[in-house]
């Protein structure tokens, strides 16, 4: 056992986490509260884990907590396969076991003394949370802060409560627009590309941070840049099938990139090529 | 002496930055200012189409009243959108419901005194349609993306 510590795959050893609560989001989305292994995880904004179901399965799940709190691990997870179903059915006190955190950060010290803006696609807004706590913990290093959240129906708004809460402050701006607006809503419908163009951040200085679907990315940091934001200081984060999360399996790559290694998170400029291959 | 600050302020526009000032000009004699406020419809899905909209600020939703799931918005649009397209094209009747989310200001072009002019000047007309059609095209884009339903499937 040492000795597999040794030659470097204990980062390939799950530990176990108690869950300690589970919040459900939406009808299909919810957050587990963890217990970090060692009482605490430090992470960065943008990182990720991989959570093990035992006996069923691992998957990589993006760290949504507060980069400051690292005394409390939280994931927000969609039940969309069979391991994410598995952590959907658990409930407090249950164990689960975690491997990392891995990949790289968004880049939050890109957006100091700059306009921050972050553009979130459904569930994308969860591997944006720490970015938007960090944001909002060290207000004085940013200009403006902008959150653009778009979502498929008004039931599958993530964070709700958070979100009305960030709408209340003076110091950020917080657009809201959903796909579909069904019976009852009276807020914006739309993609979230029209809350970019109406936004009036400077973009000749802005940094953006990106995440949702892989089309509302391209749709999105293309909408950016023909807004005049720089692709170099627009940041995406791409999503392929981690497996190892340490740049082993090869399970990830995406051209001559292993995104769990050397990614996930890439500027636009370098992101550009590679959505624009389809055979990856 | 109106129309003249009309032109102006129609330059203001983002949408207008590509008509000369002679065509703002031309185009201001049919132009004035409209207030609607927040739960006001600008228009009603059967009802005559008689305005073109620059939305200078405000949100504005497109609703189809669909049965039995009531009302459904099927875009907001706000500052520096277009609304009002079938003012030119036959048979000049609202296709949708125009609810006000928020106080919106616009400029209201008359449908009848605009297509007079697109008729009586062939080189407005095209200047003014390029930057119907170029607006269209945007709006068009949004719409396939939001048709594409993306957040269905995904994962992450």
């Amino acid at each position: 056992m040492s000795a597999a510590v040794d030659i470097g795959l204990a980062p390939m050893l799950p530990r176990p986490a108690r869950i300690t609560r589970v919040v459900k989001e939406t009808a299909d989305t919810f957050t587990l509260h963890l217990e970090p292994p060692d009482g605490k995880l430090a992470f960065m904004p943008g990182q990720f884990n991989m959570l093990y179901v035992f006996g069923v399965g691992e998957v990589p799940i993006s760290i949504s907590g507060d980069p400051d709190a690292p005394e409390v691990l939280v994931h927000t997870i969609r039940a969309v396969g069979a391991v994410t179903k598995a952590l959907m059915a658990m409930v407090p006190g249950d164990v689960v076991g975690v491997r990392g955190p891995y990949g790289n950060a968004w880049p939050v010290g890109e957006g100091m003394r700059r306009d921050l803006v972050v553009v979130a696609g459904g569930i994308g807004l969860a591997p944006l949370r720490p970015v938007i706590y960090h944001a909002l913990s060290h207000r004085a290093d940013f200009d403006r802060v902008y959150v653009l959240y778009g979502t498929r129906t008004p039931s599958d708004i993530l964070f709700e409560e958070e979100l009305r809460a960030w709408r209340a402050r003076f110091d950020m701006e917080v657009e809201l627009t959903v796909d579909r607006g069904l019976a009852g809503w009276s807020g914006r419908t739309g993609v979230v590309t029209t809350l970019i163009e109406r936004a009036d951040f400077a973009p000749e200085s802005a940094v953006a941070m990106v995440c949702g679907p892989e089309v509302m990315m391209r749709f999105a940091a293309r909408e950016l840049a023909q807004n005049g934001v720089e692709e170099e200081r627009i940041f995406v984060s791409l999503e392929r099938k981690m497996k190892c999360g340490v740049g082993l399996c090869g399970n990830c790559q995406l051209g001559p990139e292993l995104l769990c290694r050397d990614g996930p998170i890439y500027p636009y400029s370098r992101a550009r090529r590679l959505f624009a291959v389809r055979e990856l | 002496m109106e129309t003249h600050s009309l032109a102006r302020a129609l330059a203001q526009n983002t949408l207008l930055t590509k008509l000369s000032m002679d065509h703002l000009e031309f185009l201001s004699g049919c132009a004035k200012n409209v207030r609607i406020s927040a739960g006001e419809y600008l228009f009603r899905e059967g009802e005559d189409a008689n305005e073109l909209f620059l939305i200078r600020r405000g949100v504005i939703a497109l609703e189809v009243y669909a049965p039995p799931r009531s009302t459904m918005s099927a875009e907001t649009v706000g500052s520096g959108d277009l609304l009002g397209w079938s003012v030119l094209f036959p048979p000049h009747t609202w296709s949708i419901d125009a609810r006000v989310l928020e106080d919106a200001l616009l400029f209201s072009i008359d449908g009848a005194c605009l297509r007079k002019k697109l008729e009586a000047d062939h080189d407005f007309g095209y200047h003014l349609m390029r930057v119907v059609l170029e607006h269209v095209h945007r709006r068009l884009e949004r719409l396939r993306l939001q048709q594409l339903d993306v957040y269905r499937t995904e994962s992450i």
